[in-house]
């Protein structure tokens, strides 16, 4: 226990001393990179302004206007399209692959890094390459489900598959969550399976009644993860729907079906310069984020087990 | 190898090793990841071929995977239509001051939190977390306003200083690693009466290397990737990083995907070198479950 009496003799006003001084830029970033602008957002969401034009206090005209927006509506209806699907689809995929990965296989460093590698594709090469193979007509996507005497839509002019394309690109980095789950299986103690092989359960019960239940704390706090990634997704949907007509302007898919939450703000804030409509519209999304949260985490009672042991 | 790895027991595929079907399941098995990774790998190869083929056999229908006639024209078309070194040497000093950022300074922060009693560092601690939860958009515009007053905008500044503000994620991180080191290794140097920095310098860096290179391959590839943030504060063709350039590029040379899958192949192979060979460190990262 020396180290504990060495360290209280020490005067509380150097421990201090010695602890702001170590953390000082983290404590001068947390003040000017994230205090002082939630404070400003705040501010900035009740006034009408822009680059060239200084903040004009118009109380809730922002949120008000939200309301009657249909675009506001779409690019929120688009989110959270992709959220409730794409995390559910994400969880399962990963599901199933570490499953793959966990069985008895020589090899097991390349399987795994092949399976994160697109993880680490830059955003906008990533949607240029999907864009090339979701093409209807020269693209494997469709050449592939052709073999299988499978429909092949038009992926990214079809406003009823822009969103799905959006999602299929955003599962293609799914490795990351794979191999959380991969070492998540890792540690579900064997004599379980073993115990229940004795009472002579099949592989869907011992997956329902042992596998699921062990690793539901990784699927809670990967659920929240996938969430928030999803609710904020900009770059995938802003490359896949660019038109090469508009130069760096984005066109936002057919029918405004990539139309993401985090677009549109993006475009009210440094296309159309209404800055305040923008700030009003990233605290709706900080909300949503935060109500969506709360609510798996209560439901979290219902599903998630601890291993107290 | 564990007893997992040996006893395969997953989905509940349990081997009888050795037993009289033992072969067809190992096929079965390798089928099953060999598809599994195709999935995965498969859009690369297209990625690939796509660049070598000559651009009548890219609009062929139905493709075919392989160029019958292999070309480097478009690697070359690539380097040239667009100022891609110029566009390379951009991400590169970005890339490179992130990193140095990350490794000055979020250790710092983190053996704050980790190994120094102070009163305030559980509300630092609580502040950090708080931080990595905040979607970015709700400071955007005030962050942008605050570079734009300054006179920031329109240089690399504001990609890079954050970095040497310390980054929540790594401080999460390296604070984590951190715990696991004994106090009686820094308590030992006290009593050889080392100042906290020389302690910090010579003692606890050196033990952290496993969670500062994992910082750094990964703060290398966000910043290598990045694309909002560029987008923003970039607005002069310049300073464009890869991300921007090759996003213009779409839009001025109409869609040309031969140049265009040459330039992603360009782009992509330094962040996969960088994970090839600090692999172990990024699967290390994944498994503390912080990182993504």
């Amino acid at each position: 226990m020396a180290d504990t009496r060495s360290s209280k003799s020490e005067p509380n006003g150097r421990a201090l001393f010695k602890g702001l001084a170590f953390a000082s830029p983290f404590i001068i970033g947390f003040l000017v990179l994230y205090a002082w602008p939630i404070l400003a957002s705040g501010y900035y969401s009740l006034t009408d302004f822009s680059l060239f034009k200084a903040p004009r206090w118009v109380g809730l005209a922002n949120y008000e206007r939200m309301i009657a927006d249909a675009k506001f509506w779409k690019s929120l209806y688009n989110t959270l399209f992709f959220t409730f699907v794409g995390v559910p689809v994400d969880i399962a995929i990963s599901i199933f692959g570490a499953h793959v990965l966990n069985q008895k296989l020589r090899g097991q460093p390349l399987w795994r890094a092949l399976v994160y590698l697109p993880s680490i594709v830059p955003a906008v090469a990533a949607g240029f390459l999907w864009r090339w193979l979701l093409n209807a007509q020269y693209g494997f996507v469709n050449e592939i489900l052709r073999w299988f005497h499978l429909p092949q839509p038009n992926w990214l002019l079809d406003a009823s598959w822009g969103g799905i394309s959006v999602i299929v690109l955003m599962l293609w980095t799914v490795g990351g969550t794979m191999l959380i789950y991969l070492a998540a299986l890792k540690n579900v103690p064997q004599e379980l399976y073993e115990a229940a092989e004795l009472d002579g359960a099949g592989p869907l019960r011992r997956f329902w009644h042992i596998t699921w239940p062990m690793i539901s704390p990784v699927t809670l706090f990967q659920v929240i993860v996938l969430l928030i990634a999803f609710l904020q997704v900009f770059t995938q949907p802003f490359v896949l729907s660019k038109d090469p007509g508009l130069g760096t302007q984005t066109a936002t898919g057919p029918g405004d079906s990539m139309l993401s939450y985090s677009i549109y703000l993006f475009q009210n804030g440094f296309t159309f310069l209404k800055m305040g409509y923008a700030s009003a519209m990233a605290w709706v999304l900080l909300f949503v984020t935060l109500g969506i949260t709360l609510l798996i985490l209560w439901s979290a009672k219902k599903w998630v087990f601890y291993d107290n042991r | 190898m564990t007893t997992a790895e040996l006893s395969g027991a997953t989905l509940g595929e349990r081997v009888p090793v050795g037993g009289r079907f033992g072969w067809l399941m190992t096929i079965y098995r390798y089928a099953l990841v060999i598809l599994l990774a195709a999935v995965f790998v498969f859009p690369f190869v297209v990625m690939l071929t796509t660049a070598f083929k000559v651009s009548d056999e890219i609009f062929m229908a139905p493709p075919e995977l392989l160029p019958r006639t292999w070309t480097l024209e478009h690697f070359y078309n690539a380097l040239t239509q667009i100022p891609f070194f110029r566009f390379l040497t951009n991400t590169i000093v970005i890339a490179g001051l992130s990193v140095l950022g990350t490794v000055l300074v979020s250790p710092l922060v983190a053996y704050s939190l980790a190994k120094l009693r102070w009163r305030g560092r559980n509300l630092l601690f609580i502040m950090v977390l708080a931080t990595m939860m905040l979607p970015p958009q709700v400071t955007l515009i005030p962050i942008y306003m605050m570079w734009n007053k300054v006179g920031a905008t329109g240089t690399i500044l504001p990609l890079i200083i954050p970095a040497f503000l310390g980054t929540p994620f790594f401080i999460f991180l390296i604070r984590q690693f951190l715990l696991s080191v004994p106090d009686e290794l820094i308590e030992a140097a006290k009593v050889d009466g080392a100042s906290e920095f020389r302690i910090y310098w010579s003692i606890v860096l050196p033990i952290a290397r496993p969670a500062l290179i994992t910082s750094a391959v990964f703060q290398f590839v966000w910043a290598w990737t990045d694309f909002l943030y560029p987008l923003i504060y970039l607005n002069d063709e310049e300073s464009y990083t890869l991300s921007i350039g090759l996003y213009s590029f779409l839009g001025q040379h109409g869609v040309q995907w031969g140049p265009l899958m040459a330039a992603c192949v360009l782009f992509t192979l330094p962040a996969f070198l960088i994970f090839l060979v600090f692999q172990r460190y990024f699967i290390g990262g994944i498994a503390t479950g912080a990182l993504k």
